[in-house]
């Protein structure tokens, strides 16, 4: 595994990662491309030194296939993904005129809840009357 | 050595699924969903048979490559059972989709989807090598991100979008994971990994096992990875989550079970063993806070799946068993309780309590419906529930757990608290007035729904009926477990 490739998946990491941590899907779509290609190649920097093309029969020093295989599979997978994300935020975009993640409502109406009764003392709750 | 068997429950839906793409007429693709289910099941019924009557592991290589080359698919007992289960409630909750005549079941590609994603967790639990595996995750987690934003609906691409965003994280941590294992080891078949990572220095191999343990405890929802779970669950159709709830997390646990039995045997107990004991209190509570019966039920999950990684971090077979047996349970209970908050919510149109009351009182029946699986999670007696639970609080005690052991009985008085609330609120008290149109009856203006769901309360009372012999089948289970070797060479098709 060369040390260049090593930096260059650890390069791809980083940018994928901070590019998830955004609130506007489309970014986050990009940093799932980034990060997905950052791991294929892990995986291919995984597999042994490059040699000839192993097919059964040929002699000589071949590379290992499985690698291949497996980042292949995590390639076309990796774009199925991204094309999911975008279509999200699509529909996201054609509903609310932005892409953005937002929080969780019930949440928000929990912490509303408990942020009031904080502040009313210890009011009496709904559910307790019933 | 090809076992079509095998492959069954896995290429009949897939082959089901295109099939139903192509036929877009809803009755023709309900007659192919139902076939296709029928074959799997009864593909599946026989794995079992086989790995418990003669006690073989079965193995199947698919293309009838030799042993290292082959995608092999596995079924040991454990496997087979999931298999077994996963397959009985996921017809069931498809009879109870087309009750619910929601839009989605009507939108044509519900059914090729749902097929999909049947395929995909019968693929997770027969998975033999660790890439399977991640494909069998990204087929399922793919599926389940478009029964989740089937509607289109502005609140479900809400809860959609971070559903995504984590769940396509977790995929990527997993293949970092599996990239990682490749790198150190060379291999990703389950059968030469035990021993080359057993061969691996302490430093790295603890590394790796913690890669997957996250991966695989986001998709379990295991504390602290569960936020995204009460989030996302409820803004699907009830027939939709009730398959999340009851399957997509427990093949999380399953594969945790495969990670610290099979691939790190006896390695950070104690680290999994706690995270169960967060994760169970922190989802009850989560439950307690709750007025949506869908957001509590949602949280249920995540303290349920407390319990077994409870037991997978006791370890030993008695624990192994316990969570086997919690598995098998779990599944059932959970999703028929998602069925019953279906048929609440398609009769009075809100899943809150808030908005529900009276229900007994309008249809005892449902009440009934109702309390068996509600019961059963809180670990009532002779529930299904009460077993699973003696059994893992019980391999705790003996494991010399008391702390632990005690959160789970206290958890599971909580989760009885909630479950009360849920029943106070909804079924006690004033008929709601907005209901008052169908004053008497709730499952009779639902006979689908109500058939379906009636069938997986029985299945769960059938599961407590048999829970000895269930639990001898278990500790089976367990003892192959724990010795992996009989896995291995299994595998590897030496005796």
């Amino acid at each position: 595994m060369s040390v260049s490739i090593i930096v260059l998946v650890g390069v791809l990491f980083a940018i994928g990662t901070y590019l998830i941590m955004e609130r506007s899907l489309t970014r986050i779509a990009l940093g799932v491309g980034v990060l997905g290609n950052g791991v294929n190649l892990l995986i291919v920097a995984a597999g042994s030194a490059p040699g000839d093309a192993p097919i059964i029969g040929r002699a000589g020093e071949t590379t290992d296939p499985l690698p291949q295989a497996l980042v292949l599979t995590a390639i076309v997978i990796g774009f199925g993904l991204v094309s999911f994300i975008l279509a999200l935020a699509w529909r996201s975009w054609t509903i609310t005129d932005d892409d953005e993640v937002e929080d969780d409502l019930e949440d928000r109406l929990i912490a509303r809840r408990s942020d009031s009764r904080a502040k009313s003392g210890d009011a009496p709750h709904r559910e307790d009357v019933s | 050595m090809t076992n079509a068997l095998l492959a069954a429950p896995i290429l009949v839906p897939l082959a089901a699924g295109a099939l139903s793409i192509v036929v877009r007429r809803l009755v023709v693709q309900r007659i192919v969903s139902f076939v296709a289910l029928g074959i799997a099941l009864a593909a599946a019924v026989t794995t079992l048979v086989r790995a418990v009557a003669p006690g073989d592991i079965q193995v199947t290589r698919l293309g009838g490559w030799p042993a290292p080359i082959a995608i092999t698919l596995v079924a040991d007992r454990l496997a087979a059972i999931l298999v077994v289960v996963a397959l009985v409630v996921v017809t069931i909750v498809l009879v109870f989709a087309i009750g619910q005549r929601a839009s989605d079941e009507h939108s044509w590609f519900y059914h090729p989807t749902y097929m999909v994603i049947a395929a995909a967790i019968s693929q997770a639990f027969l998975a033999g090598d660790l890439f399977n595996l991640f494909v069998a995750f990204e087929i399922m987690l793919m599926a389940s991100y478009v029964l989740l934003t089937l509607e289109g609906r502005d609140e479900q691409i809400k809860a959609g979008t971070t559903y995504v965003v984590l769940n396509v994280l977790e995929s990527l941590v997993l293949l970092t994971a599996i990239g990682l294992i490749f790198a150190a080891t060379g291999t990703v078949s389950m059968a030469e990994l035990p021993e080359r990572l057993a061969a691996l220095p302490p430093p790295v191999a603890t590394g790796l096992q913690l890669l997957l343990l996250v991966a695989f405890g986001m998709k379990a929802a295991v504390f602290p990875l569960f936020f995204w779970l009460p989030d996302a669950y409820p803004a699907a159709p009830s027939s939709v989550t009730a398959v999340f709830a009851g399957l997509l997390t427990k093949v999380g646990v399953y594969c945790i079970m495969r990670t610290q039995t099979l691939l790190f045997p006896d390695a950070l107990g104690d680290l999994v063993l706690w995270i169960g004991a967060a994760t169970m209190l922190v989802g009850v509570i989560g439950a307690i806070s709750h007025h949506d019966m869908k957001r509590v039920l949602s949280f249920h999950i995540v303290s349920q799946i407390g319990y077994m990684v409870f037991g997978i971090g006791v370890g030993g077979a008695a624990a192994l068993a316990a969570t086997a047996l919690y598995l098998v349970h779990h599944i059932p209970v959970k999703t028929s309780l998602f069925l019953v908050e279906g048929i609440m919510e398609r009769d009075s149109g809100s899943s809150s309590f808030d908005n529900v009351g009276g229900l007994s009182r309008r249809s005892p029946m449902f009440a009934v419906l109702f309390m068996l699986p509600a019961l059963s999670l809180a670990g009532i007696p002779p529930l299904s529930g009460f077993v699973a639970k003696f059994l893992v609080v019980r391999a705790g005690i003996d494991g010399g757990h008391f702390v632990v052991a005690g959160i789970a009985i206290f958890v599971s008085a909580l989760t009885l608290t909630s479950m009360v609330k849920i029943w106070v609120n909804a079924f006690w008290g004033e008929v709601e007035p907005a209901s008052r149109t169908a004053v008497r009856g709730v499952l009779r203006h639902h006979p689908t729904m109500a058939a379906a769901t009636v069938a997986l309360v029985a299945v769960t009372l059938v599961i407590a009926v048999f829970s000895g012999p269930l639990y001898d089948f278990a500790l089976d289970a367990a003892r192959e477990m724990t010795n992996p070797a009989t896995y291995v060479s299994a595998v590897r098709g030496t005796p």
